[in-house]
Formats: structure tokens, C-alpha cells, sequence
């Protein structure tokens, strides 16, 4: 099974320029984040069709998705970061999108979350911006890329059903890898309006995810997300023990550590190696498994996702809550590589470098998914095959899948008895919880905004005040409006850091939740799947039984054996279904438990930061008021 | 501004420097302001209730006054524009800072008006500035005669008079400075409500955030949901103690730096109309002074007596306008430094009060149970 379970969005909703434009691209942007319809839509869809995991709406994919070879149990090739290797000629993808560059151009990560999740298929607003283009990109991308094959076999969580790690898999694989040709990438590059080519060739496609502790950026971030370590690798139940993150920045918290088993992530802001961006990843941790107790490697964003692919397919089927990573984002990158100095290229690259580490920490921190070889191989392997391609589809193709998928699982949950009002509870808080986090996101995002405004204003201010000081004869008077004019210079930077604080602290967290959500709304639809593949196997036991009694009447020996051999097969698969069914129920509940757990550590650990934060703020503030007096009293 | 005047030559019967207004009735469209004033005997205090009208019936009496002298050399107390109960946009836009903190801000402006009037040493002799601080009836409304200070009704031909060269450095020297420090000012004046008006959208923005989070409360007995909800309910405090400081920021800059602002840009203002009103009699001294001498002999007497009487006017408009430049430099002065020290203290006052509030937060957060 796949859990493409990805609340991507085309970072396309942050496109808006206009309000008008926000409006409508958000429509878009918002059926992804948390959208758990979505992703077992995609499964079911995927199942059928074996695609890979619909990772992301950003990069796309052609309708007729070349990529969904009817490979039955390999995941079909996810789509290869085919420009992760190449660089786009930043000339051709500048020039091209005219008109939507202006849009382009705006800031990042405004309203991604603006409306609610939309649970049925009635309106399904993943339009890729970009539609019409998007066949022509990866067409042509696709020939060059190597699939490779399936390293994350779809059978249960390895942990769960006990089965050896796989490194066979891959190691084997090793020499797979994707070889896009430069030429590609420019031909199709031309043809888009280059902004998908953008997205392809990512600030963080080459992201070295390096944990350390060092980074004050680590401390900040691990002590914002650095959860209950990965229990003890040789006990599968140690998961539910709530080991407590270590981070040397909550010094406070040490005492009521468990000192236990943990991998700290930091993730540095991206290097540009050649053409591509890499960041380091540093990792350090006290876990025996690990070969080194810091190490340092060298990742891309589309090794990220591809984590994400593996490790959704592998273990969502079994109900696991796997974290899913940021979203890719044309708009993002695309201001990136034209090499638009400002505020938003930076505050996207922050966005993303924070995200992309908090998603790691949590899985890092996950008692199963740490077990899991692919993480491992992502901690440790010193160069990631390139063939990992993360799929996605083109808006129409997405679309097309998502709805057929919706109606699938959509049916499914009418029907679905509920027997245990625990899960009707907590899906149901669960939605609300959407509603309520994506309300929450666009109000932080509103306060961002107020906030830079007041920077600007102060600025100017500032700047007016200092004429006026100029123009003053009175000397004492000069003197004391050119001091204001300096002490405002310096609001204007804590205004800046506030909106910072506002940003990186809240408003990426709510994002992270509502992501969360949505993988956590995925796992309850993974266990409806199993639901329903359990009561289809007591359907389809039902028939053979009607079958066998009338063949018993029709006196038809040979073929009564055959039916009797047939019922004793599904009688079988009864039993295993609903083992697995009970099974899946268990995880998941268990998940819950602990996502919930999560949420709390994580939302208080947050506000402290950001008291903190503002405490500073304000002493700083202090100073500067108290530095002014003087000069204000000695005017007369 | 606040200096003590001896009213003893004045007509006034109250002291000039502690006149306040105490409230403002708003009724529809009308606001009504009361003012009281205190009786200079020390025997009580004059309350009256005015509206805008009224100070601007007071304003004109103080521009037709005649038999003073020099009197278009005055700087005048500039009168706020009039406001409305339900004022449109763009009324509120020119108003700027006065406009904001439900008419607080308007009163003060209002109550310094009436208090430069009033120990004004040659404004306070006006009858008409104790009729209005100590008349129970509302003044009359007739109409005021036209006069000759209302730039509107100059020709806008006379606007060229502006940049007409003076003949005295001092002047010039005024003209010019003030002509700098009047767009200067109002320029800072509006970058400044620019800032009050944004810090209010974040306040707004912080409240609206502490209101989302109690949507997030569940009710249940689950204790994850629950510590979860008290989670919830206590960052909204956090965010409630910031939506105060920040309103606390806005009227604090409202009403010290804002109201200064406001104030030194419409006493500049004033102090260019005086200037004008002087180069528009030095223009027309000159032409006097041409027609006298170009004047054929029948008419030479009469033009030398228009020259001469000019003059004396010029004069006295000149000897006025030094005395009131040299005051009003030393008002504004020290007018802004008490803003500025006003601003910088309430602000230090706030950001320590909030200080406190965020630690206790924060305290309250570290001490909860994980």
C-alpha cells in the first residue's frame, strides 16, 4: 500500500500578489495541508494504479503519468528530482514567466493554510498554477531517470512484523542512479514557464541534513522540536515509552529526561555546490545503532521528500502517523535561484531550512520510523542514490486521481461501522483541530504582516525625524530629534526580529500541525482501508459459501472441491484481515496518543521560546528608551 | 504655553494657563466640549459648555480685532479643523492624530488652543476670549465681519506674494526656515500616525489571535486534551497581555509625541500665515511707495499719506512679529521637549509593565506541569 499521505500544496498559494490572486491560489494550496482525504485518496487511487505517492502538487508531472507503470507492488518510480542534479539556466526560467513572475515575486508563505480542508471530492482546488505546462516539463525529464526500484517494499512497518532491516534493497541500489541531462532540463525548461524547473533544481534539493547542537539555530529549533527520542531499537513497544528529548538548550528539562536513546538534527542553511544547493545535516546521538555519535551529511530537498515516500508507503498502511516534510515550492525556489536579494528569499529559505529540520527531528524521534533502514540510510549513507525521485502530479493529473480516489474512500466512510467511538471521538476532534489550526495560521500570518508594516513605517519615521533634526536650529532640540531618529532606527530592527519570532515561531509550527493533521487524519484512513479490506474478504467468504451450497445441490463434486479449497482461503484471509485490522486500530490509537502528547511538548516549548523572544524584546526596548531620556530632558 | 502670565492688564477674569476641558458630549453630529476655568479671584471656577462653532466665532473675533496695532503680526493659536460626531474619511485624515483615542486627543488640542488664547498678552485683552471662558450662554453665532485674515478669500493671485524677497535678513532668514521645518514637520507628523495606525492593527491582530485559541479548548476528560486546552487558554493570555501592550504603545504615542507633533505642525503653519501676512504688506508698502513717487502732483499728497500710514503699519507688524517669533521659538522648543520626555517616559513606563507581564507569563509556563 502507499500512503502518499503529503499535505503538499504548491507553495502556489503563496503566490498572491494580489489579494485577488491569494484568494484563488490559495483555494489551491489549501486542499493539501492536512489533507488526509487527499493522500488516501491518492493511495487508493495509487493502489490501483501502484503510483508512486503523490508527493507534492508543486512539481509536476504529466497527466499521463509515464511514471505509473503498472509495476504491481514496486512504487512506480516517484518522481525524480530530475532537476535536483541539473541547474535550470537561470537566463531561460527568468525571462519566462512574465506574468506571473510579478506574482511570483511575492511574499512566501502567506495563508497557507487560508480555508478549510475540503473532506469530499465536491471541490478539489489542487489546480496546479501552472497547468498547461506542466506535461510538457517532465516528459521529457523522465527519460533520463532511473527508476529506482522499490527500496521500501510495501510490507509492514519492519518493526511491526519483525522483518529483518532491509539494506540489501538498498545498497543494491546504489549504483541506480539519475541521470538527467542538463539538456533535458533546459529544453523542458523553455517550454514551461520555467517555474517548475525552478522548483526541480531546489535551494535545498542539495540539502546537507547535519544535527548538531551547535547551531544556535539547532538549539532553538531542537528545543522546539526535539520530542521523546526513538526508543530502544531492540524493543518495538519501547515506542510508547515517552523518552523525553535531550537538548543541551533546555537545560531545565534535563532532570526529567529520560536519558535515553535520541538523534538531534540541525539543518544548515544551504549551500550552493556548483549549480545545486546542499545543506549539511548534522546529527548527534547517544543511540548505539549509529556507527559515529555525530556525523555530518550532505542532503537535497528531494531526498527529503523521498524519505517521506518510503517511509509513508512502508509504514502508514499499518496507521503510522509518518511526519510529512514541507512542501516543495515553485514560488520559493524560483525567487531563490533568480537570486532576488530580500526579505522573502530570505524568509523562505529560514521557512524551509526550519521546517525541513523539524521534520527530520520527528521522524528521528519516532520510536518505529528511527528503526526504519531507509532513515537510517538517510542519517548515515554519504551520498543518497539520486535515483529517489519524488513524484508529483501535474495539477491535472492530481486532480483527476485525487477524485477518483475521494469517491473510493469517501464511500468508505459511510459505511464504515463504527464500533469503537474512540475513533469517531478522535476523528472528529481531528478535523476541528484543522479547522481551528488553519484559522490560527492565517491569523499569525495577518500579525506578520502588521509587524513588517510597523518596521517600514518606523523606518520611515525614522528617517523623517532625522530631517526634522536636520532642518532645527535650536541645537539642543537638532540634537535630541536626531537622537529619536536613531533610537526609532533600532525599533525598526526589533519590529523585524519580532516578526521573525511571530514567524518562525508560530506561524511554522501551526503550519507543521496542520500538516500533522492531515497525516494523522491519514492514518485513520488507512485504518478504514484495512477495515474494508477485511469486510470484503467476509463478503467475498459469504459468496464462496453461497457458492459451495449451491453446487452441494447441484451435485458437481469436482467443482465443490474447488469451492471448498476457495472458502478455506478466504476463511484464512477473514482471519488475517482482521488481525491486521486490530492490529492497525492499535497503532494508530497508539499514535494518536502520542501525536497528542507531541502537540502539547511541542506548543509549550514553542510559546516559552517565543515569551522569551519578546522578553528580550522589551529589555531591549528598555535600553533604548532609557538611553533617550536624558537626551530629551536636556533639550530646554 | 504653560507659563504663567500676569493677567493683571488683561481683560480676562480667569487664569489663562490651566483652562482644561473636561469632557466632550457627543450628540449625533455635534460634539460639545466643557470647559472650566479658574476664576482668578481663587473664588471658584467658570464651567461652560461650547461647541466647534464657537471656538471658531472666538477665533474670528481674535483675527477682526481692531484698534490693535501690529496685530497681523500676531501668531495666531492655531484652531484644530473641525471635527464631527460622525466624521467622514476625509475628515479623520486631516485630522490625523487628533482624530484617533475617541476625541481625547482633540480636547487636549482644543484645551491648548484656548490656553494660548488666554495668556496671550495681547489676544487676552480681547472681550471676546471672556465671553467665551465665562459666558453661561453660548456665544453669538452672528456672523463675524469678514477679515482680512482668512487666506482663503485672498485672491490666489496673492499666493506668488509668498516668495517675494524681503528686505530684512531676519525676516528672511524666518521666512525661509520656516518654510523647511513646516514641511519637515508635517511630514514627521504623518509618519508618525502611519506607525500609531499600524501598531493598532497589531493590537487588533493579537486579540483576534487570543480570541481563535479559545476555539481550540475541548471540553473532556482525556488529560492529554486537556493539558492541551489549558495550553491553549494560557497562550491566549499571552497573547491578550501583548494586545494591550500594544494599545498601550499607540495612545501613549497618541497622546505625547503625537499631540506634539501634531501641535508644532500647525504652530508652524500659523507662523507662515504671520509671515505672509507680513510680506503682503511689504509688497503693498512698496507699491505705495512707487505710486507716491510716480504720483502726478494732484494726486501726490493723498499717495504720500497712503505711504505713510502704510509704513507705520508695516512697523508695527514688523515689531510685533519679532516679539512673537522670538516667543514662539522658545514655546515650541520647549513645547516638544516636554512631549518628547512625556513619550519616552509613559513608553519606559509600558515596556516595563509589560516586562513584568510577559516574565509572569513565562514563569507560569516553565512552571507548568509537563
Amino acid at each position: 500500500l502507499l500512503f502518499p499521505e503529503q499535505p503538499s500544496t504548491d507553495r502556489s498559494g503563496h503566490l498572491t500578489g494580489t489579494s485577488a490572486d491569494k484568494s484563488e491560489v490559495t483555494s489551491g494550496v489549501t486542499e493539501s495541508p492536512g489533507h488526509g482525504k487527499i493522500g488516501s485518496d491518492a493511495e487508493e487511487e495509487a493502489q490501483e494504479t501502484s503510483t508512486a505517492p503523490i508527493i507534492d502538487l508543486g512539481a509536476d508531472l504529466p497527466a499521463s503519468n509515464t511514471q505509473q507503470p503498472p509495476v504491481s507492488d514496486k512504487i512506480a518510480d516517484p518522481l525524480v528530482d530530475l532537476l535536483s542534479d541539473v541547474s535550470p539556466p537561470p537566463a531561460a526560467d527568468a525571462k519566462k514567466p512574465s506574468g506571473a513572475t510579478i506574482d511570483l515575486f511575492e511574499d512566501e508563505g502567506r495563508d497557507l493554510f487560508a480555508e478549510p480542508r475540503q473532506t469530499k471530492s465536491a471541490k478539489l482546488p489542487q489546480k496546479s498554477l501552472f497547468g498547461e505546462a506542466d506535461e510538457d516539463l517532465f516528459e521529457q525529464k523522465e527519460k533520463s531517470v532511473t527508476t529506482k526500484a522499490a527500496a521500501a517494499v510495501p510490507t509492514g512497518g519492519p518493526l511491526q512484523d519483525g522483518n529483518p532491516t532491509e539494506p540489501a534493497d538498498i545498497f543494491t541500489e546504489e549504483a541506480v542512479a539519475t541521470a538527467p541531462s542538463v539538456s533535458n532540463t533546459s529544453t523542458v525548461n523553455s517550454k514551461t514557464n520555467g517555474v517548475h524547473s525552478e522548483e526541480e533544481a531546489d535551494i535545498f534539493s542539495e540539502a546537507t541534513v547535519e544535527l548538531s547542537l551547535d547551531s544556535p539555530r539547532t538549539e532553538r529549533k531542537n528545543d522546539v522540536m526535539a520530542k521523546p527520542s526513538a526508543s530502544a531499537p531492540t524493543s518495538l513497544s519501547a515506542a510508547a515509552s515517552q523518552a523525553k528529548p535531550q537538548s543541551a538548550a533546555l537545560e531545565e528539562e534535563e532532570a526529567e529526561l529520560d536519558d535515553k536513546f535520541e538523534v538531534l538534527v540541525s539543518v544548515k542553511d544551504p549551500e550552493k555546490i556548483g549549480e545545486v544547493y546542499e545543506k549539511h545535516c548534522a546529527f548527534q546521538t547517544t543511540l548505539p545503532m549509529f556507527r559515529n555519535k555525530t556525523f555530518t551529511v550532505r542532503r537535497r530537498f528531494s531526498d527529503f521528500l523521498g524519505l517521506y515516500e518510503k517511509l509513508s508507503e512502508k509504514h502508514g498502511p499499518n496507521g503510522f502517523i509518518v511526519p510529512p516534510p514541507p512542501e516543495k515550492s515553485i514560488l520559493g525556489m524560483t525567487k531563490v535561484k533568480v537570486g532576488k536579494e530580500d526579505s522573502s528569499s530570505a524568509d523562505f529559505v529560514e521557512r524551509r531550512r526550519g521546517a525541513l529540520e523539524r521534520y527530520l527531528q520527528r521522524v528521528v524521534n519516532h520510536p518505529s520510523l528511527i528503526q526504519d533502514p531507509d532513515v537510517r540510510e538517510f542519517l548515515e549513507r554519504e551520498e543518497l542514490p539520486r535515483a529517489v525521485s519524488t513524484q508529483a502530479l501535474s495539477g491535472a493529473g492530481f486532480l483527476k486521481m485525487i477524485n477518483k480516489a475521494t469517491d473510493a474512500v469517501s464511500k468508505m466512510t459511510i459505511k464504515m461501522n463504527e464500533s469503537d467511538v474512540w475513533f469517531e471521538e478522535k476523528l472528529q476532534e481531528v478535523e476541528s483541530a484543522d479547522q481551528q489550526f488553519r484559522k490560527l495560521h492565517a491569523l499569525v500570518e495577518s500579525l506578520v504582516i502588521h509587524r513588517k508594516e510597523l518596521s517600514l513605517n518606523t523606518a520611515s519615521f525614522a528617517k523623517s525625524t532625522a530631517m526634522l533634526g536636520s532642518a532645527e536650529d535650536n541645537t539642543a532640540l537638532s540634537r535630541a530629534l536626531s537622537q529619536l531618529a536613531e533610537v526609532e532606527d533600532k525599533m525598526e530592527q526589533l519590529h523585524q526580529d519580532q516578526a521573525a519570532n511571530d514567524t518562525f515561531s508560530f506561524a511554522e509550527l501551526i503550519a507543521d500541525y496542520i500538516r500533522l493533521l492531515g497525516a494523522v487524519r491519514g492514518s485513520f484512513d488507512h485504518r478504514m482501508k484495512v477495515w474494508q479490506r477485511w469486510q470484503d474478504a467476509q463478503a467475498m467468504l459469504q459468496k464462496k459459501r453461497e457458492t459451495e451450497a449451491k453446487l452441494l445441490w447441484a451435485n458437481k463434486p469436482d467443482k465443490l472441491q474447488l469451492a471448498k479449497e476457495e472458502i478455506a482461503e478466504w476463511e484464512a484471509k477473514v482471519t488475517q484481515y482482521e488481525r491486521d485490522f486490530e492490529r492497525v486500530s492499535a497503532t494508530v490509537r497508539k499514535e494518536v496518543v502520542r501525536f497528542e502528547k507531541e502537540k502539547t511538548k511541542n506548543f509549550k516549548r514553542q510559546i516559552i521560546k517565543y515569551l522569551e523572544s519578546l522578553l528580550q524584546s522589551q529589555q531591549q526596548l528598555i535600553k533604548y528608551w532609557e538611553a533617550f531620556l536624558p537626551e530629551a530632558k536636556a533639550i530646554a | 504655553m504653560m507659563e504663567e502670565v500676569k493677567e493683571v492688564t488683561s481683560a480676562l477674569s480667569v487664569h489663562g494657563h490651566n483652562i482644561k476641558i473636561t469632557d466632550v458630549v457627543k450628540d449625533g453630529d455635534a460634539l460639545t466640549f466643557v470647559i472650566v476655568s479658574q476664576k482668578l479671584s481663587g473664588t471658584g471656577e467658570y464651567h461652560v459648555d461650547r461647541t466647534w462653532d464657537d471656538f471658531e466665532w472666538l477665533q474670528q473675533h481674535l483675527f477682526s480685532q481692531e484698534d490693535v496695532p501690529g496685530l497681523q503680526g500676531v501668531i495666531f493659536p492655531p484652531l484644530p479643523a473641525k471635527a464631527s460626531g460622525n466624521a467622514s474619511a476625509k475628515i479623520m485624515k486631516q485630522l490625523g492624530v487628533l482624530g484617533l483615542g475617541e476625541w481625547q486627543p482633540y480636547c487636549k488640542a482644543l484645551e491648548t488652543f484656548l490656553q494660548q488664547v488666554a495668556t496671550h498678552k495681547i489676544l487676552n485683552k480681547n472681550k471676546a476670549v471672556e465671553v467665551f471662558l465665562t459666558s453661561s450662554d453660548a456665544p453669538g453665532r452672528q456672523k463675524v465681519k469678514k477679515n482680512i485674515f482668512n487666506r482663503l478669500s485672498q485672491a490666489v493671485e496673492e499666493m506668488r506674494k509668498e516668495g517675494h524677497k524681503d528686505v530684512d535678513e531676519f525676516f528672511q532668514t524666518e521666512r525661509d526656515h520656516n518654510l523647511v521645518l513646516t514641511g519637515c514637520t508635517k511630514t514627521a507628523a504623518e509618519k508618525f500616525l502611519d506607525m500609531v495606525l499600524t501598531e493598532q492593527k497589531i493590537a487588533v491582530a493579537c486579540g483576534h489571535f487570543s480570541a481563535a485559541l479559545h476555539l481550540c479548548v475541548e471540553p473532556g476528560e482525556d488529560p492529554d486534551k486537556k493539558a492541551f486546552s489549558r495550553l491553549c487558554v494560557q497562550i491566549s493570555e499571552v497573547f491578550d497581555s501583548m494586545k494591550k501592550n500594544m494599545t498601550s504603545v499607540a495612545e501613549n504615542n497618541v497622546n505625547t509625541l503625537g499631540l506634539g507633533l501634531d501641535l508644532e505642525s500647525r504652530y508652524q503653519e500659523a507662523e507662515k500665515e504671520m509671515l505672509f501676512r507680513r510680506t503682503c504688506k511689504l509688497v503693498e508698502l512698496e507699491n505705495a511707495r512707487r505710486n507716491a513717487e510716480k504720483a502726478k502732483p494732484v494726486k501726490k499728497a493723498a499717495m504720500e499719506e497712503v505711504k505713510t500710514a502704510t509704513q507705520t503699519e508695516f512697523q508695527q507688524i514688523c515689531g510685533v512679529a519679532r516679539q512673537e517669533i522670538k516667543q514662539f521659538h522658545g514655546v515650541r522648543v520647549k513645547m516638544l521637549q516636554q512631549a518628547l520626555v512625556q513619550w519616552c517616559e509613559k513608553q519606559l513606563l509600558t515596556a516595563k509593565e509589560s516586562t513584568d507581564q510577559f516574565n509572569q507569563h513565562l514563569q507560569a509556563f516553565r512552571g507548568m506541569a509537563q
